[in-house]
Parts: C-alpha cells; sequence; structure tokens
C-alpha cells in the first residue's frame, strides 16, 4: 500500500479523481479519459435496453483495475434505489453503489431521506454504499453510522460546472465525520477540485466538466494534477493567512547609513 | 397473452416463450443485459427454463455511461 492511499471496501485507491463515465461521444474517448487520469474508480449508470441495441458493452472499455461504482441514478424512492443496486450486482457489477436518489427535477438535488433509507438497506445487504447527498450534517453523520463507505456531499448541481457552492457546510462535514467526504457534482475546473482536496476532502467525483471539455483528454489530466497538489498542501497543512504584509527579504542589513 | 416489457405493453403470440427466446428475438447479447421478472432477478442460467406467462412485467436493463 502506497504512503497516502485511500483504502474503501478493501480496496487501495491511489488516484482520488473519481471520474464518471456519462456524456462522452464514444467509449474509446471515455477509457482515454480514465487512463489519462489514471482514474482508480469510475462510475456508470443501469438504463433499460432498447430492442435490437447493439451498443457495446461500456463494462469493457473500462481499464483493468478501475473499480466501477454503479450509480442509481433515475430513482425517485429509497425501493427504487435498491432494485438498481440488485439489478447491477446481480448483472455480475460488482457491490460498489453510489445511491442517487432524486426526486427534483430542476436541480437534480438528491433526497436525503429517501437516500439515508436506501443506504441503510443496502449496507445491511453487503453492499459498499456511496450517498450522494445535499450537505447536512446531521444526515452525514446517519449516514456514517449506518455503515456508508464514504459521504459524497454536491459541490452544485450536477452538470452544473458551478464549483463548490456548498463550502462551508462540506468543511463542518469534513471536520466531524470520520467517514471520508467525496464532493460529487457541480466541480467544473482544476482549480476546484484542488480547492476541495486542501480542505481535506477525501477524493473528488468529476464527470460533466472532463466529458464536455474540448479536449477530455487533458482535462482529465489537470483535474488530476489538481487533485494531487490539493492533497500534497492538506497533508502539508495550509499556512496562515493575515491581512497585513510580513516582509519575506530579511528586513535589516539595507545599503543606507545607520542601518 | 399480454406482458409488459420495459413498461411498454406486448402481445406474445408465441406459448411457452423462454426468457433465453424472448433475448434473442430482440436481438439483444446476452451476456449484456439483466432480466428482472416481476420485481425478482432472474439468474442468466435460469433464462432457458423461465417462460413467459399472462401478466408478466419483465424488465431488461444493461449499463450506460453515467456520473
Amino acid at each position: 500500500m502506497k504512503e497516502d492511499s485511500l483504502e474503501i471496501g478493501g480496496v487501495e485507491i491511489n488516484c482520488r479523481l473519481f471520474v464518471g463515465t456519462g456524456k462522452f461521444s464514444s467509449h474509446a474517448l471515455m477509457r482515454e479519459v480514465l487512463l489519462a487520469a489514471k482514474a482508480d474508480v469510475t462510475t456508470v449508470a443501469l438504463r433499460r435496453v432498447d430492442n435490437g441495441a447493439k451498443a457495446d458493452n461500456i463494462l469493457d472499455y473500462i481499464p483493468s483495475g478501475c473499480k466501477v461504482m454503479i450509480n442509481t441514478s433515475g430513482a425517485r424512492t429509497a425501493d427504487e434505489a435498491v432494485r438498481i443496486a440488485r439489478l447491477a450486482r446481480a448483472a455480475g457489477a460488482g457491490n460498489w453503489i453510489k445511491i442517487e436518489v432524486i426526486a427534483d427535477n430542476r436541480y437534480l438535488l438528491p433526497d436525503n431521506l429517501e437516500t439515508l433509507k436506501a443506504t441503510e438497506t443496502l449496507v445491511q445487504e453487503g453492499f459498499v454504499v456511496f450517498p450522494y447527498m445535499s450537505p447536512d450534517l446531521t444526515v452525514a453523520r446517519r449516514l456514517a453510522e449506518c455503515g456508508a463507505a464514504a459521504v459524497m456531499p454536491l459541490g452544485a448541481p450536477i452538470g452544473s460546472n458551478r464549483g463548490l457552492k456548498t463550502k462551508e457546510l462540506v468543511a463542518i462535514m469534513i471536520k466531524e465525520i470520520k467517514a471520508p467526504i467525496i464532493v460529487d457534482a457541480g466541480l467544473g475546473k482544476p482549480s476546484e477540485a484542488c480547492e476541495c482536496m486542501e480542505m481535506g476532502c477525501a477524493a473528488v467525483l468529476v464527470n460533466t466538466a472532463i466529458a464536455v471539455s474540448r479536449n477530455p483528454i487533458d482535462y482529465a489530466r489537470a483535474f488530476s494534477q489538481a487533485v494531487q497538489a490539493g492533497r500534497l498542501a492538506y497533508l502539508s497543512g495550509l499556512v496562515e493567512s493575515v491581512d497585513e504584509a510580513r516582509a519575506s527579504s530579511p528586513l535589516t542589513g539595507f545599503l543606507r547609513d545607520g542601518d | 397473452m399480454k406482458v409488459r416489457i420495459n413498461g411498454v405493453d406486448e402481445r406474445i403470440s408465441e406459448a411457452n416463450l423462454t426468457l433465453e427466446q424472448l433475448i434473442a428475438d430482440r436481438g439483444l447479447s446476452p451476456k449484456k443485459v439483466v432480466i428482472e421478472l416481476n420485481l425478482s432477478i432472474v439468474p442468466r442460467k435460469q433464462w432457458p427454463q423461465v417462460t413467459l406467462q399472462d401478466s408478466d412485467s419483465i424488465e431488461i436493463v444493461s449499463f450506460v455511461g453515467g456520473g
């Protein structure tokens, strides 16, 4: 195990940038992006199949060694999320589940209460559960208590690329919750991912920003480096900021009479 | 016989249609899909034995890109 790896469900995660697989123009490009980011964790969704759908199996394009987390997107209730999780496991996709229960079509904000219910059920059924949630300390605490592998607060609405709009609440969660905090959704720029990591997030999950970039492969690389930079800064301890200047060159020995 | 497949009502004229045959008829690759029959998942190895009954509700799903 490397010095600063994150361990979840017995899996060693070295890359703290999780990359989603949605919205890419091809499975092949998605694969290149995961490789460029050196992603250790990715996400996929489950959907109804159209007749005659000959499309390639997306799972075949995920690099070996990259852990797949199935999201329950499309679920509006805890029961639907549980049903999707069971289907995913039966399909041989493993037992890592990102719970996404959304009842709001405009902002796609998660239903924290149904998310908590689904988490309780799926943890009991042996899943490794990653609940996506609106940042709320009490809910996060309950999710962690009932065995969530990590808690995933949103930074901004899904696909909005607006950055970490929930910073104060996420900061409180990081301080108070022992489970890893992974910011999921809304990050648009590498600097925003870096900011999350500097604060002490265990990881971030990015999809849309990378997929819609003019150059997804390089954008993924940029995110990956930003995540590493932020993590390193967090481990080093962020320095204190002050209002007034503090000279960085010595204040003595000037070439001036009387000094 | 009337069944509901992926939320759409369909008439099936064939008697004793197995899940295996259903997937083949729809041009799907068995390795890429999962079948849920009346809210219970049917393991792939049982597909050749399980036949559709009137009023069955079937979901056929597979993996797609998502965040």
